[in-house]
């Protein structure tokens, strides 16, 4: 399986943070307004942030 | 891999109008997986709303919609089934729209288990309209309308679903995002009236209110609070309390109203001699 890409789109993240406080391995960091990918190599693909993000703008491929 | 959920989104709708956080977001997502795994047709699907902020949803998904008057999103899906049996109708809406205002469109439907699929957004208050308080404002909490507390006790819309009679109740919280997909998934494959309460959260109208400072801190009670139904059977009242059961708490087989209704039809052809 190729190494995850995950994704923050930012014209859609609205900066609630979910995906930055509840991953797993801390792929996420609040820059400014919005969650920005800062450790893409530490995702697992479990998927909950793309689940919980509530805007459609988390996805991991 | 992602799920492309923009095979079932009005294009360029996006972003949406909820505010930060809210948990409306997330079960729509849960709703259009269910939808997709349940392989609904477009154009065979009915997705009617009453009025409020989780009644914004059908404006985002291209299925037939309907955006109707406050609380009587019930009464106009069963228009719609009544008319068109053959058609998946599922009403979404929250809980000032469902259990207050259109209370009484709620409890009938469920009486008459007519095969819909209801996902409540219970986000405890009126969002949409300043932060008044609802018939699920948990008793003591703070709204606009109750700054010193709210009196009143609550409807428990699970308790409400099964006495009025749905025979496909089940409850889940935004923070638990698989299991919204799952149990509207069961719903949606249920045969009569199907009530899904999805626990939300509100940070700009109910969260400020009551000392919940970021939608992460709301999010977490809800995971806090949540008790899924077969650990709860092993757990002693003084661990309950203050807990709410999660997963299907209700399922039974009874007469759907729409075949029901088809049989009093041939039944008076018959007798009119047609």
């Amino acid at each position: 399986m190729n190494n995850p890409k995950v994704e923050v789109i930012e014209d859609y993240c609205k900066g609630c943070s979910i995906c930055v406080e509840f991953c797993p391995t801390d792929v996420f960091e609040m820059v400014g307004f919005v969650a920005r990918v800062v450790r893409p190599e530490a995702c697992t693909r479990c998927m909950l942030c793309e689940l919980r993000c509530p805007d459609f703008a988390v996805k991991v491929y | 891999m992602a799920f492309d959920y923009e095979q079932y989104l009005r294009p360029g709708k996006l972003p949406h109008i909820w505010c930060p956080g809210c948990g409306h977001g997330i079960v729509m997502k849960g709703l259009l997986r269910a939808i997709d795994r349940c392989g609904l047709q477009k154009n065979n699907t009915a997705i009617v709303s009453g009025t409020g902020c989780a009644s914004r949803l059908p404006g985002y998904v291209d299925f037939n919609t309907l955006h109707t008057a406050h609380g009587r999103a019930a009464a106009f899906a069963t228009g719609i089934k009544m008319a068109k049996p053959e058609m998946d109708v599922l009403v979404v809406g929250g809980d000032g729209d469902g259990i207050a205002i259109g209370g009484n469109h709620f409890i009938h439907a469920c009486r008459r288990n007519i095969d819909m699929t209801y996902v409540l957004m219970n986000n405890y208050i009126y969002g949409m309209t300043g932060g008044q308080f609802s018939p699920c404002t948990p008793t003591g909490d703070r709204t606009s309308t109750t700054p010193y507390g709210n009196p009143d006790p609550i409807f428990d819309v699970a308790k409400l679903a099964i006495g009025a009679g749905a025979t496909f109740v089940a409850r889940t919280t935004a923070f638990h995002a698989t299991q919204i997909d799952k149990l509207i998934t069961a719903g949606l494959r249920h045969k009569g009236m199907a009530v899904i309460e999805v626990l939300d959260d509100c940070p700009t109208a109910f969260g400020r209110h009551n000392k919940f400072r970021s939608v992460v801190e709301m999010m977490k009670r809800l995971k806090d609070i949540a008790v899924p139904t077969q650990a709860a059977s092993q757990m002693s009242p003084d661990q309950l309390r203050g807990k709410i059961l999660t997963g299907i708490l209700h399922q039974e087989e009874k007469p759907e109203y729409c075949e029901q209704y088809q049989q009093v039809i041939a039944r008076a052809q018959a007798a009119a001699k047609f």
